[in-house]
């Protein structure tokens, strides 16, 4: 029996290490996690004191206004009226472009990697696309103004214009092929590989006795892919939609490369344009007035607010996702 | 498939029908090769044309010389943006792989489900989190009023890398296997030294893997160098608390906008550095996270 320590025979200095180690653990990592929801409160704080004389001077109406006069010197009409509406309206439309490029592309990917690649294939092949994310958007960036615009100028708008010239928004290609359909192009690559990802993931989760299934009862291959694995994963395949459009949101680089950096706004997709994200990039280091700092700010809170509703968007929809696991997936 | 099945009729009738459904899905299965072949083209077209604009450029005098002072002439190097980019980069892993790994401690060894879901929900908006936004907030907190420095640059490459670190480090500490644990606290071991003596130290591996991709990410990032690092002089500096650094994604935007073609020729060259960089980060890091799981999971 004495050979046997009882708990309270351990070395004192030991069980005082036990417990305050125990609490100093406990406590730095609980620390470090308040800190992430802390510097969310932070951020959200800091960027909307940073817009408040913005947001007072030109209330909602910010929104939809599109002057944007950062005219200093006094006299000038309409000096220091600021309002996001081209802003808004390129940072909409470049989104748009991509996801109707990389929505389709992505989910046929998916549907490639998960289903019909031959093993081997697959293990290859997955991987490089997920590399295209890790390609960072500054070199997509000097890619898009190097190389592809010129291809853009001298070929593919020209062609877009020669056959849906009748509809507006297909207009006379651009000058140097830098414009909102440029950037948008390049934005789809960018958002591709993440809704290529997610959606062969979500594939693969399809039960396969439903697959199998569908192709026992004489279905061919293309049918069981419609009619189960799309039908099955249609929430799923909206989650990764919206986290696309989360990284084409707030895409600043690229699009402050390829959009040509444009002040009218027009419905032309080979004009130039600007974003929030891109004005943003383009001038927050050198503002002309406390106005415009803030004026800008004001963008930075709309973009802000916009990734904030995509993404809890995103949670909702995996969440309900997760819920129903069984009958969904 | 909604259409209920007629019991008289044969499945695979072989009339016009059947053949029409087979060329519709050789079709879309074409289609879906094709998107793939497409992704994995743009792949190549993007670093081969990196690779073979930059390779020109490549000389151990552009790694190690600084920029000429002059505007748009040729000759130089990118050696002082080399240096800044790894001093903010260097600074920012240090203050987030500590936070990442303690967050991701917290998450698997201590929360309960109710304490856990705001702080898995605020890593998540973080991770959604533009990093236009966070650089603009960095530049309100630290920029707006004093001056651009390394370290606000530093500062904001942390705030983007904690929900990367913290989500690698969760799944690794995840694949630590129950029973480890048990066995420890059966040995009268207690609890942080459970965690730092054994459980920390299984999934090492994985953590360094998940520090890898996380700086690949973080090297890459221009909108932060943008507003909080890019006033600064051609030498070589490492003064990241009172000066703003060169730094090479800054290198490669501004010179991407000039119309000089010298600069656009330093901009191929320290393209390819970054990406080279980058691709071989994330590389090694799969190989590393295969060997990893398949270590951990058996």
């Amino acid at each position: 029996m004495s050979a046997m320590p009882a708990a309270t025979g351990l070395p004192t200095r030991r069980r005082l290490g036990d417990r305050l180690g125990d609490r100093l653990l406990f406590g730095l990592a609980i620390l470090a996690s308040l800190t992430a929801v802390v510097v969310i409160a932070l951020i959200i704080y800091k960027l909307i004191s940073g817009a408040s004389a913005s947001i007072s001077t030109f209330g909602l109406g910010f929104l939809w206004h599109s002057t944007w006069n950062p005219a200093s010197s006094a006299g000038v009409a309409d000096a220091n009226v600021f309002g996001a509406g081209t802003l808004i309206f390129g940072t909409v439309v470049t989104s748009a472009i991509s996801l109707l490029i990389a929505v389709p592309l992505g989910v046929a990917i998916g549907v490639y990697l998960s289903l019909l690649a031959p093993g081997r294939v697959g293990a290859v092949i997955g991987p490089l696309v997920e590399l295209l994310a890790a390609i960072p958007s500054v070199i997509l960036g000097l890619w898009g103004i190097i190389i592809l615009a010129p291809v853009m100028r001298s070929t593919i708008e020209p062609a877009l214009h020669g056959a849906f010239g009748f509809i507006p928004i297909f207009g006379m290609p651009s000058a140097t092929g830098l414009g909102v359909f440029t950037a948008g192009v390049v934005l789809a690559i960018m958002v591709l590989p993440i809704i290529a990802s997610i959606s062969r993931d979500l594939f693969l989760s399809v039960p396969r006795e439903l697959k199998d299934g569908a192709l026992a009862l004489g279905a061919t291959r293309w049918e069981m892919i419609r009619g189960v694995v799309l039908d099955s994963t249609r929430p799923g395949l909206a989650a990764a939609t919206i986290l696309g459009l989360s990284r084409a949101l707030g895409e600043a680089i690229a699009v402050t490369q390829l959009m040509g950096a444009g002040s009218v706004l027009s419905g032309n997709l080979f004009n130039t344009g600007d974003s929030l994200a891109s004005r943003l990039a383009e001038q927050v280091t050198n503002p002309q007035s406390s106005q415009q700092l803030a004026a800008l700010f004001y963008c930075a809170v709309i973009l802000l607010a916009m990734e904030l509703v995509v993404n809890l968007a995103a949670q909702l929809i995996v969440r309900h996702f997760e819920r129903n696991q069984g009958v969904l997936r | 498939m909604s259409v209920p099945l007629d019991p008289a009729r044969p499945l695979t009738a072989a009339g016009g029908n059947l053949r029409r459904r087979r060329r519709v899905d050789q079709m879309m299965r074409g289609v879906a090769t094709a998107a793939a072949v497409v992704a994995v083209a743009i792949l190549v077209i993007v670093i081969v044309t990196v690779a073979s604009n930059g390779a020109s450029q490549l000389s151990i005098g552009f790694l190690t010389k600084d920029p000429t002072a002059e505007l748009g002439a040729a000759g130089g190097g990118i050696a002082s943006a080399i240096v800044g980019s790894a001093m903010i980069v260097a600074v920012a892993t240090a203050m987030a792989l500590p936070i990442g790994v303690l967050i991701a401690i917290y998450l698997t060894e201590f929360s309960k489900p109710r304490t856990a879901r705001p702080i898995r929900l605020a890593l998540d908006l973080l991770n959604g989190m533009p990093s236009i936004v966070i650089a603009v907030f960095v530049y309100g907190l630290l920029v707006e009023g004093h001056q651009q420095t390394g370290f606000a640059a530093s500062f904001a490459l942390a705030i983007i890398m904690v929900p990367l670190l913290a989500r690698t480090t969760q799944e690794m500490l995840r694949l630590v296997p129950q029973e480890l644990r048990d066995a420890s606290h059966a040995l009268g071991i207690n609890r942080w030294r459970t965690i730092v003596g054994i459980v920390l130290p299984s999934a090492l591996g994985g953590i360094l893997t998940g520090t890898v991709l996380a700086v690949a990410r973080a090297a890459g990032e221009t909108a932060p160098m943008l507003l909080l690092s890019s006033i600064f002089g051609v030498g070589t500096t490492i003064n990241v608390f009172g000066t703003a650094l060169p730094n090479i994604p800054y290198t490669i935007f501004s010179d991407s906008e000039s119309s000089f073609p010298a600069d656009h020729a330093r901009a191929w060259g320290a393209a390819l550095v970054l990406i080279a960089f980058i691709l071989v980060g994330n590389l090694t890091a799969r190989a590393m996270l295969a060997r990893q799981r398949r270590i951990m999971s058996r």
